[in-house]
């Protein structure tokens, strides 16, 4: 682990009206690094997500993110072309939905291709292979490069997103229920091309899921949410086999062999 | 207004060029925004007009407002002086406004297009008028006007390089063949409106003054003479225009954007110039020079 952490929240906190979605949170994360957010429906894990990756604005707190260039940054106070350029380049989100994270209407090279046009590529042939590169790393079919996603099962769509995101060689992933949907056998085909993926690349990763299976497979810390607040944290296997907060051990033990 | 200054008006029902002075100003401010930002599109309080959106509602209001009494007015729908559109729009003018109107690019001082430049090279002091129906170059990828909008303002347009990517996996090559995304003054990318892309090198650092009006989306855009205009591409496969393995049947020309008419129901065909003007200038010419 090296000294400075790469993203940091501090005191984050997010309400739609009279509504805490979620309020202070605070923790660092590291480069390698796997932290897990779980907690049930509604326990304010994906608006903590999206607060993170700069797609909504918090109400309180700030998150940071650690440059390679200028150090730390504050992602809702830097401006919207250098945020959507860091969100393009440095750091991605892998929807739960594959719609939200696809463009549905061109096909699985343009979706992988896309970020690095965003980036100013305009050598058709380079874009292609590259783009047949990833598709192959996140075990597609190449063959089925200029198909549409609207063609892909559940679990293939999840697996171009992760490609799409991937290909900008970013730092930092944001996974909210990224196995959400998928049978047991792609989910435990995902699971493991991310924990590959992380490890390879180095990459940090917050994962958002309410399946302490997941959880236990592929992270290394741990924070659990409920109403909107971290009630626990800590490492992954501490939480789970030796939980302290009511709600976790109640989390844990509803839960046959997580 | 008083009785008497009703009195003191003409007796006709409208204003000069049909719109009235005040809309006139209102557009004229646009068009001078248009031309200070080239290719960006300028929001306007488009009026109704006396013929339906997608007729060219824009380009009439833009005419209407840059028209003056010593103006000679060229109209052309698919580069013919003689279509319904091109007619009945020359028409208006010549009624409202008491203009020349001519089918001679040369003659011509403004000229109202649908869906072609002429062949005829343009030269200094000439205005070109479109009429656009999509302004939004990046529409069709994106639906969201707060999104389009945040795109132009952030120069970020790789999503229209990914409209390309997919002709080319698709077809081989850039299939768009009309409206191709042009990159203006190196800064924002903008629909040339629906003229051929073979129309598009003629954008490139034009002598005239290039104005764009969209009616129903209420947008104006311009590219000022001798703007630097590209047509996007990919690297290994540059912008190319259409070729044709045949000359015009009617005058011969080479160089000219050739419309097919079917002539017959056994199969018939013929290529002809589709600027009608252009081609019955060269015709005439050889007409002279005692040539079929």
């Amino acid at each position: 682990m090296s000294e400075a952490p790469l993203l940091r929240a501090s005191g984050l906190g997010k309400s739609y009206g009279r509504i805490e979605a979620c309020r202070d949170v605070s923790f660092g994360l590291w480069p390698g690094e796997v932290l897990g957010v779980v907690g049930e429906s509604g326990s304010g894990k994906t608006t903590l997500l999206r607060c993170l990756a700069g797609e909504i604005e918090p109400s309180s707190g700030t998150v940071e993110f650690r440059d390679l260039q200028d150090g730390f940054l504050d992602v809702h106070r830097m401006s919207e072309a250098r945020r959507r350029f860091l969100m393009r380049t440095q750091w991605g989100i892998v929807h739960q939905n594959p719609r939200d994270g696809l463009r549905m209407t061109v096909s699985a090279g343009a979706n992988v291709g896309e970020r690095l046009m965003s980036a100013g590529a305009r050598h058709y042939g380079r874009i292609r292979t590259e783009a047949l590169e990833w598709l192959e790393r996140v075990e597609l079919d190449t063959a089925r490069i200029d198909d549409l996603p609207e063609l892909f099962s559940g679990g293939m769509q999840q697996r171009l997103q992760i490609a799409r995101i991937l290909v900008s060689k970013p730092r930092l992933v944001f996974l909210d229920e990224p196995t959400g949907g998928l049978d047991v056998s792609v989910q435990a085909r995902i699971l493991d091309l991310l924990r590959r993926l992380a490890r390879d690349l180095g990459l940090a990763v917050v994962i958002v899921t309410h399946d302490l299976g997941v959880a236990r497979l592929l992270t290394h810390r741990l924070m659990v949410m409920r109403q909107g607040r971290v009630v626990e944290e800590g490492l992954t296997d501490q939480v789970l086999d030796d939980p302290h907060d009511p709600y976790t051990q109640l989390l844990v033990s509803s839960v046959i062999g997580a | 207004m008083t009785a008497l200054a009703t009195q003191a008006l003409p007796s006709r029902a409208h204003n000069f060029a049909y719109l009235d002075e005040q809309t006139k100003r209102m557009i004229r401010r646009a068009l001078l925004k248009a031309v200070a930002v080239p290719g960006h599109q300028v929001p306007f309080a488009s009026r109704e007009m006396p013929l339906p959106y997608g007729w060219g509602t824009g380009g009439i209001q833009v005419t209407a407002s840059i028209l003056g009494a010593d103006d000679v007015l060229k109209v052309i729908d698919q580069g013919a002086d003689d279509t319904t559109n091109a007619v009945n729009i020359r028409r208006l003018f010549a009624k409202t406004a008491d203009v020349a109107t001519t089918t001679r690019t040369e003659e011509a001082t403004v000229i109202q297009t649908r869906h072609r430049i002429p062949e005829t090279p343009l030269r200094e002091g000439q205005i070109l008028v479109f009429q656009v129906p999509i302004p939004e170059p990046l529409r069709w990828l994106e639906p969201r006007e707060t999104e389009t909008l945040k795109l132009h303002a952030l120069a970020d347009y790789g999503l229209m390089q990914v409209d390309l990517y997919e002709d080319i996996a698709q077809y081989g090559r850039i299939a768009q063949s009309y409206d191709y995304p042009i990159e203006v003054h190196g800064r924002y990318v903008s629909s040339p409106s629906p003229i051929p892309k073979f129309d598009n090198p003629k954008l490139d650092r034009n002598p005239a003054l290039l104005l764009f009006g969209a009616g129903r989306e209420k947008r104006i855009y311009a590219i000022p003479p001798y703007t630097r205009v590209k047509s996007l591409d990919f690297d290994d496969h540059p912008f190319t225009v259409e070729k044709w393995d045949r000359p015009c049947d009617l005058c011969g020309a080479t160089d000219s954007y050739l419309d097919e008419v079917v002539t017959d129901d056994k199969g018939g065909r013929l290529f002809c110039c589709s600027d009608t003007d252009y081609c019955e200038k060269r015709r005439a010419a050889s007409a002279e020079k005692g040539m079929p």
